[in-house]
């Protein structure tokens, strides 16, 4: 029997029983967030923001009430400043297409860091290709810790853009935030930071953080997927031209001109996943109510119980932080002489699920000078008996590779 | 299917200890096969006769015990016979690892034919194939 209370909630351990551990790629859903949108269907469903009748406006109301959810749990100011994507793939994107490519200048730099996500790379090599703009990579220590100097250095007068991700998806490490975006403010920069793997874990400020963009995904945090979020400070989304266009963005459309709605309609072009961001207010809730001091202490433990059982082998190399409170449920190994592949697919035979490869940052890996990585990652729902089976298995990857006897 | 039916014997035995790891002396073909997606690279190398006789062969590089092993077993296979009994194998090689081999071309398939449950395994196919692909595209 497990201990964890909340288990129960996640209809998937009743129905494929397995040990979840790559939650880091997406998590699993409660029954509420599965409830909600079955719910939204079921008895609110028309094309928000269209409609004159009644029923499309039950879901434009239920749409926008979740955008005022999702603005209080990351601390906007206003809801205007929300706007609905897909992932947070798309609301990087967003800001280097509508952003980016318009107000960056050739000559500006572009600020980002090695330990980057595609999703937070890739479309700042485009805009600065685009623009002129040169690009620039903060490099970290080997646990992930970026030094003032490669701040100081690297941000000043010069840097138009700084875009950093919250938390490492391979270390787990949470990046200086606020030390950066204040640097970067004091050159007038603009600063995106990816929280697609911050949010589901630490409770966000955006103001705080010093954020003037930040986006994250809905399914890592036990929303639907196919729902994520852009925050944008409102006089930066006011000047930028739309992303996409077409249909509900606009105020008027003539033959020869157009106008576009106000934000953040302007941004949400076409038909919108109104189920799914309903489904996620419902999610935002749920994890309010577990309350992230408790979803921290569960994944600390289970990390320090991966830390402790991998120190039984010299043949493991954990990436990053030496200290199991500073990986936010994210454990990213090594084994001598075994390829991550081969450890992901024999922990399978057994209903072991963690993630190997490169985990979207290739560059990353070219830093540390690994091939690819395995990774385990853990969130509220795992339990000590996951870990002790995960950690078991894995001891003994190498003596089923013929390795060891 | 059992663990035990893919990372047996054979597969550990060709991955701990390959035969044709290394380089081939007065390599004819050479090329390089990589699969963007595990980080699996290797470099094959073959002398080949003027008549066709494929006289010698090896490997290079570095991937997961699938890959390592599969090249390993696939030179074994290959080395002494022509272009296109190589060629043959490889056909029946690709069948069997998408899960639509007979008995016979699996028994021809001799040591190769310990790699069959990886048919079962759809994310590790890419790393079974990558030598004999690569194979396959010097000969052509
Ligand atoms: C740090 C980070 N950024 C961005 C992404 C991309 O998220 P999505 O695939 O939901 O767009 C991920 C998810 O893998 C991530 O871990």
């Amino acid at each position: 029997m497990t201990d964890n209370k909340y288990r129960a909630d996640f209809p998937i351990f009743e129905k494929h029983p397995c040990v979840y551990l790559d939650s880091a790629a997406t998590a699993q859903r409660p029954r509420v967030v599965i409830e909600a949108e079955k719910e939204f269907y079921e008895t609110m469903n028309a094309n928000p923001l269209r409609g004159l009748y009644d029923l499309s406006v039950k879901a434009t109301e239920a749409y926008e009430r979740s955008r005022e959810e999702t603005a209080s749990f990351i601390g906007a100011e206003s809801p205007d400043e929300i706007i609905f994507t897909r992932n947070t793939t798309e609301s990087l994107n967003l800001v280097a297409y509508s952003y980016a490519m318009n107000f960056i200048k050739p000559g500006d730099e572009i600020v980002t860091t090695v330990m980057e996500h595609h999703s937070n790379m890739l479309p700042w090599q485009a805009a600065a290709e685009k623009t002129g703009a040169k690009l620039l990579y903060l490099e970290p220590d080997e646990e992930g810790n970026f030094s003032d100097d490669e701040i100081v250095t690297k941000i000043n007068d010069r840097t138009a853009l700084v875009a950093v991700g919250h938390v490492s998806n391979v270390m787990g490490c949470v990046n200086p935030v606020k030390k950066i975006a204040e640097r970067a403010h004091r050159y007038g920069a603009v600063v995106v930071v990816d929280g697609a793997q911050s949010t589901p874990h630490m409770q966000v400020d955006i103001k705080q953080l010093g954020a003037d963009f930040f986006a994250f995904s809905g399914h890592k945090l036990m929303g639907p997927m196919g729902v994520g979020v852009l925050y944008g400070r409102r006089d930066l989304l006011e000047k930028m031209p739309p992303f996409l266009t077409g249909g509900e963005m606009i105020e008027s459309v003539t033959l020869k001109k157009t106008v576009y709605a106000a934000i953040p309609h302007k941004f949400e072009a076409g038909t919108v996943n109104a189920a799914g961001a309903f489904a996620l207010a419902a999610a935002i809730r749920y994890l309010k109510a577990v309350g992230f001091d408790e979803i921290r202490q569960t994944e600390d433990r289970l990390v320090e119980l991966i830390f402790e059982g991998f120190a039984k082998s010299s043949h493991i190399h954990i990436l990053g932080s030496k200290d199991p409170k500073m990986h936010n449920g994210i454990v990213s190994f090594t084994m001598d002489d075994v390829h991550p592949h081969d450890i992901s697919s024999i922990l399978d035979a057994d209903g072991i699920n963690i993630r190997a490869g490169h985990h979207c940052a290739q560059p990353l890996m070219e830093y540390l000078k690994v091939g690819s990585t395995a990774r385990a990652s853990v969130y509220l729902y795992n339990d000590e008996e996951d870990i002790q089976k995960f950690v078991e298995k894995t001891l003994k990857v190498r003596r089923w590779l013929g390795l060891e006897s | 299917m059992s663990l035990e039916s893919v990372y047996g014997q054979v597969l550990n035995e060709h991955n701990l200890h390959p035969f044709h790891k290394g380089e081939t002396e007065g390599a004819t073909l050479m090329l390089e096969g990589k699969n963007p997606s595990c980080g699996d690279d290797i470099i094959l190398q073959l002398k080949v006769s003027e008549d066709g006789t494929i006289e010698d062969g090896s490997f290079a590089g570095s991937g997961c015990a699938i890959s390592q092993a599969s090249v390993d077993i696939m030179l074994d296979l290959i080395i002494g016979e022509t272009k296109e009994r190589a060629l043959e194998l490889v056909g029946e090689f690709m069948n069997m690892i998408h899960g639509k081999a007979t008995e016979e071309e699996i028994e021809d398939l001799d040591e190769a034919g310990a790699l069959k449950d990886i048919s079962h395994m759809p994310a590790r196919v890419k790393c079974a194939v990558l030598g004999w692909h690569t194979l396959e595209e010097m000969l052509k």
